[in-house]
C-alpha cells in the first residue's frame, strides 16, 4: 500500500469522487401566480393567458399573458405617448442615469436574477449566474455612458432617435437579449415595447420590477408577452418606427417580407451554423475545451454556436478521442445544481427539432457518440452528442440544430477548411484554432461570418459588436457599432 | 467627292468583362438607338461573373482598388465630350469624374472611419473591420443618366463588392459608354457587369437571385415594395440610395463588420 493510497487517521475518505448536489436555493425568487403586461408602467390585465413552466420538471411556474392586437397597440401607445411626453426631451445625461441605475439594480439582484432565468429557460446556473447576468448589467453599464455622448459617435451627423422601438427576443438567453435591445434604444432616446420569447418570460417581467425601482418613466419600456402571433402584431403595428428580431431565420425572412415598403427600420440576428477549424498545430487540450464551450454551452442553444467541427486530417483521431473522452466528464442534470455543466433543453417543441436532426443524422449514415449518463425522468434533456463520419450535404451539417450536437467534419490544407466553412447560407460565427498566428489572419480575412473567435469561442462584451453574414441577418449589436440601428442621421 | 459615311455602334451589354448582346437576340428602342435588353439568363451570368470576380476584387489591396478606381476616373475624363452628349452636358460629365475620383479616395481610407479595437473586458485583443457584403446589384436611377450610374455604382465598388447593375432604361446610352471606359480601365473584368433593358423585368430576378448579397433600389420606380419583399428570400441588405448623393455611408451600406477575438497570453 502506498502512501497516498492510505486512509487518513481517522479522517473520512469519500468512496468515490463525484460530486454531491449543489443546488441553489430557489427561495431567492418569489413568483406571483399570475403576470400581466407592462404597459405604460402599470400591470395590464391580460385577455387571454397561457401557462408558463420550468423545463427541467414541467412544474407550472406562473400564467403570463398571451397578448393580442390590442396589447400591442396599447403598448405601442404608451410608447409613443412616452417619447412625446418627455423621454424625447430628456437630455442625454438624464437617460445615462436611468441606464446606469438600471445597471446597478441588475447587478444587486443578480442572484434572483439568475435563479430565474435557469429556472424558466433550462440553463445551468453556473451560467446564468456567471455570463448572463453579469453581462446584462455590463451592457446596461456601457450603454449608459454612451446615452450622452453621441455626438462624438457619430461626428458631424446630428444623430436622432428613431422614436417608438419593437423588440422581438429569443429564448436563449432571455435577460441578456432583452439588455442587448433595450440598453442600446434607450440610450439612443427611442422607447421600447419588447416581446419576451413565448417560453421565457419570466425574467422580462422580472425586470419590471428593476424598472420601477429606477423610476424609469412610465411607458418608456413596455413588455408584452405572448407568442409568434405576438410578435407578428408588433411587426404589423403601424405606431412602431423599428422592428429589431433575434430568432430562427426563417421568422426573420418572414419579417423582412412583412416590412417590405414600409420603411421602417429592420436589424435581424438570425440563425449560424458556426464552423470551428481545428489546426494540427493547435493547443490541442485549449482546443478540446474550446470546442467543448462552443457547442455545449447553454445546451447548444446559442445562435452563434460551434456546431460544425472541422479538424485536420492529421489530427482527426487524437481530436476525436480527447473530445469523446471529455464529454464523459460533462455533468448534464438540474440547472439549480451548481455543478451542471449542461442543463435542460428549453422546450418541448425544441427537444423534438434536435431529437428529429439527429435522428436524420443517424439515418444519413453518420456516427453517434453519446457520454453515458443518467438524464431526469421528468422535463426535456438531451445527452451531449458528437456526430462522426458526416458529409458537408447531411442535414446535420447543414441545418441549424440548436441543441447540444456536434458534426465533425475533416480538410487537409487551409484552403479546403475555408471553402467548407464557408459552405453555408449561414454566417454568424466562426471559430479558428492553430499556434499560428499569420494563419489565423489569413482564415479570418476569408471566413465569411461577422465573429471570428481565434483561439477562443463564444465570447462576448458589450463593446465589441455582434452580429450576422448572408442569412444570418444584418445590422449590428454591440460597441459603437451597435447604437447605430437606433438613430437616424441627417 | 461623297462625305465619309460613319460606322454605327451596336450597343450590347457587359458582362464579365466581355460585350455580348442580350442571349434572348431581344433589343429596345431608346434615345433613338437599338439597344438589347437584357433576359433572366443574361442576369444568371452577370451574377455568376460578379461572384468569381468578387474575392479578388475584395482581397486587392484598397490602395490598390483606390488606383484603379482613379484610372477609371482618367478614362471617364478621356471621353467626357462623348459623355456630354450622352447626359445632361458638361457638368453632369464633370460630375461624374469627380465623383469617381471622390469614391477612390476611400478605399483606404473608411477601414479606419468605420473599423473600431473594443476594450472588452477580459484578457483579449479585439478588432472589428469592414468587408465587402459580397455581389450587389443596383438599379440605377433613370436621371440623370450618367451621374446617377456613377453614384450607385461607386459606392459598393470602392468597399470591395461587385456589382450586377441595370442602367437607366430610357437613357441607357451613357452606361454602354460607361462601360467602354471600364474595360479600358484597370477595373478586373466580372467586377462590374452593366445591363441595359427594362428594369421591371430584370428587377424580380436580382431581387430574389440567391446569389446576390445586396441590392440598391434607386430605380426601382413604383415596384421597389415587391422587390423588397423578394429580397428577404436571402435575407439581402436592401437600400434605398439617392440618385445625386455623396457621403461614406454610402459605402458603409455595402459593407459587413467583422469581428476577431483572440486571448492575449504568454
Amino acid at each position: 500500500m502506498s502512501e497516498l493510497d492510505r486512509p487518513g487517521d481517522g479522517l473520512a475518505v469519500p468512496a468515490d469522487w463525484t460530486y454531491a448536489p449543489a443546488p441553489e436555493s430557489r427561495d431567492v425568487v418569489r413568483l406571483r401566480e399570475h403576470y400581466g403586461h407592462f404597459v405604460g408602467g402599470e400591470w395590464l390585465e391580460p385577455t387571454e393567458t397561457y401557462e408558463t413552466i420550468a423545463p427541467r420538471d414541467e412544474e407550472p411556474l406562473a400564467v403570463v399573458g398571451q397578448g393580442t392586437e390590442g396589447d400591442v397597440d396599447r403598448a405601442v401607445g404608451a410608447a409613443r405617448k412616452a417619447y412625446e411626453d418627455g423621454w424625447s426631451k430628456l437630455a442625454g445625461s438624464g437617460r445615462a442615469k436611468y441606464l446606469f441605475r438600471i445597471a446597478r439594480l441588475l447587478q444587486e439582484r443578480s442572484r434572483e436574477f439568475a435563479v430565474l432565468e435557469s429556472l424558466n429557460g433550462g440553463k445551468p446556473i453556473k451560467e446564468s449566474r456567471d455570463v448572463d447576468l453579469p453581462l446584462a448589467a455590463a451592457h446596461f453599464f456601457y450603454y449608459a455612458g454612451w446615452a450622452d455622448k453621441l455626438e462624438y459617435a457619430f461626428p458631424n451627423r446630428r444623430p436622432r432617435p428613431l422614436g417608438v422601438a419593437g423588440q422581438i427576443i429569443p429564448w436563449n438567453f432571455p435577460l441578456l437579449m432583452l439588455a442587448w435591445k433595450v440598453a442600446p434604444a434607450l440610450a439612443c432616446g427611442n422607447t421600447v415595447v419588447l416581446k419576451p420569447a413565448e417560453t421565457t418570460p419570466l425574467t422580462a417581467l422580472l425586470f419590471c420590477d428593476v424598472l420601477r425601482q429606477a423610476e424609469l418613466p412610465a411607458g418608456v419600456v413596455n413588455i408584452v408577452t405572448g407568442d409568434g402571433r405576438t410578435g407578428a402584431a408588433l411587426v404589423e403595428n403601424g405606431g412602431v418606427d423599428k422592428i429589431a428580431f433575434t430568432g430562427s431565420t426563417e421568422v426573420g425572412k418572414g419579417i423582412q417580407r412583412r416590412l417590405a415598403g414600409s420603411g421602417k427600420k429592420l436589424t435581424l440576428e438570425l440563425g449560424g451554423k458556426a464552423a470551428n477549424v481545428v489546426f494540427d498545430d493547435c493547443a490541442l487540450d485549449q482546443a478540446v475545451e474550446g470546442i467543448v464551450n462552443g457547442i455545449y454551452f447553454n445546451q447548444g442553444h446559442v445562435c452563434c454556436a460551434g456546431s460544425r467541427l472541422f479538424a485536420q486530417e492529421s489530427i482527426y483521431e487524437p481530436l476525436v478521442e480527447k473530445l469523446e473522452r471529455r464529454l464523459q466528464t460533462l455533468r448534464v442534470g438540474d440547472p439549480l445544481d451548481k455543478n451542471t455543466d449542461v442543463g435542460a433543453i428549453n422546450s418541448r417543441a425544441q427537444l423534438e427539432k434536435i431529437e428529429e436532426l439527429v435522428a436524420s443524422g443517424r439515418a444519413e449514415g453518420a456516427q453517434v457518440y453519446q457520454p453515458p449518463c443518467r438524464l431526469p425522468e421528468r422535463g426535456y434533456w438531451f445527452p451531449p452528442t458528437v456526430f462522426t463520419n458526416v458529409a458537408q450535404s447531411y442535414r446535420i451539417a447543414q441545418e441549424e440544430i440548436f441543441g447540444p450536437v456536434l458534426s465533425v467534419l475533416t480538410f487537409r490544407t487551409p484552403a479546403e477548411a475555408v471553402e467548407k466553412a464557408n459552405n453555408t447560407p449561414y454566417g454568424l460565427s466562426a471559430g479558428v484554432w492553430t499556434e499560428k498566428g499569420s494563419r489565423i489572419l489569413w482564415m479570418a480575412q476569408r471566413l465569411r461570418a461577422g465573429v471570428v473567435w481565434a483561439n477562443t469561442f463564444n465570447r462576448f462584451d458589450p463593446s465589441s459588436p455582434f452580429g450576422g453574414y448572408k442569412e444570418s441577418g444584418f445590422g449590428r449589436e454591440g460597441g459603437r457599432h451597435g447604437l447605430e440601428p437606433y438613430l437616424e442621421f441627417e | 467627292m461623297s462625305e465619309r459615311l460613319p460606322v454605327r455602334k451596336t450597343y450590347k451589354l457587359f458582362v464579365g468583362g466581355a460585350f455580348p448582346r442580350s442571349e434572348s437576340g431581344r433589343t429596345y428602342e431608346a434615345e433613338g438607338q437599338n439597344v438589347a435588353r437584357a433576359s433572366r439568363k443574361d442576369v444568371r451570368d452577370a451574377v455568376r461573373a460578379a461572384r468569381a470576380a468578387q474575392p479578388g476584387w475584395a482581397q486587392a489591396t484598397a490602395y490598390n482598388r483606390g488606383q484603379v478606381l482613379y484610372r477609371l476616373a482618367e478614362m471617364v475624363e478621356a471621353r467626357v465630350h462623348e459623355f456630354a452628349e450622352l447626359c445632361s452636358g458638361r457638368d453632369e460629365a464633370g460630375q461624374a469624374v469627380d465623383r469617381i475620383v471622390w469614391y477612390a479616395g476611400w478605399a483606404d481610407k473608411l477601414p479606419q472611419v468605420l473599423g473600431a479595437t473594443n476594450p472588452v473586458a477580459g484578457p483579449y485583443f479585439n478588432f472589428t473591420i469592414p468587408e465587402p457584403t459580397g455581389v450587389v446589384a443596383v438599379l440605377a436611377p433613370e436621371e440623370p443618366p450618367l451621374l446617377g450610374l456613377v453614384t450607385r455604382l461607386l459606392p459598393p465598388l470602392v468597399g470591395g463588392n461587385a456589382v450586377v447593375a441595370v442602367a437607366s432604361e430610357t437613357h441607357p446610352l451613357a452606361a454602354v459608354e460607361l462601360a467602354e471606359a471600364i474595360a479600358t480601365s484597370d477595373v478586373p473584368s466580372g467586377v462590374v457587369n452593366l445591363l441595359t433593358g427594362f428594369a421591371a423585368e430584370l428587377g424580380p430576378v436580382l431581387a430574389a437571385h440567391m446569389d446576390v448579397n445586396a441590392l440598391d433600389l434607386c430605380g426601382a420606380d413604383g415596384f421597389g415594395s415587391e422587390l423588397e419583399a423578394l429580397a428577404a428570400d436571402n435575407v439581402k441588405r436592401v437600400v434605398c440610395g439617392g440618385a445625386d448623393v455623396q457621403s461614406p455611408w454610402e459605402i458603409a451600406s455595402f459593407l459587413e463588420l467583422k469581428t476577431v477575438w483572440h486571448p492575449i497570453g504568454t
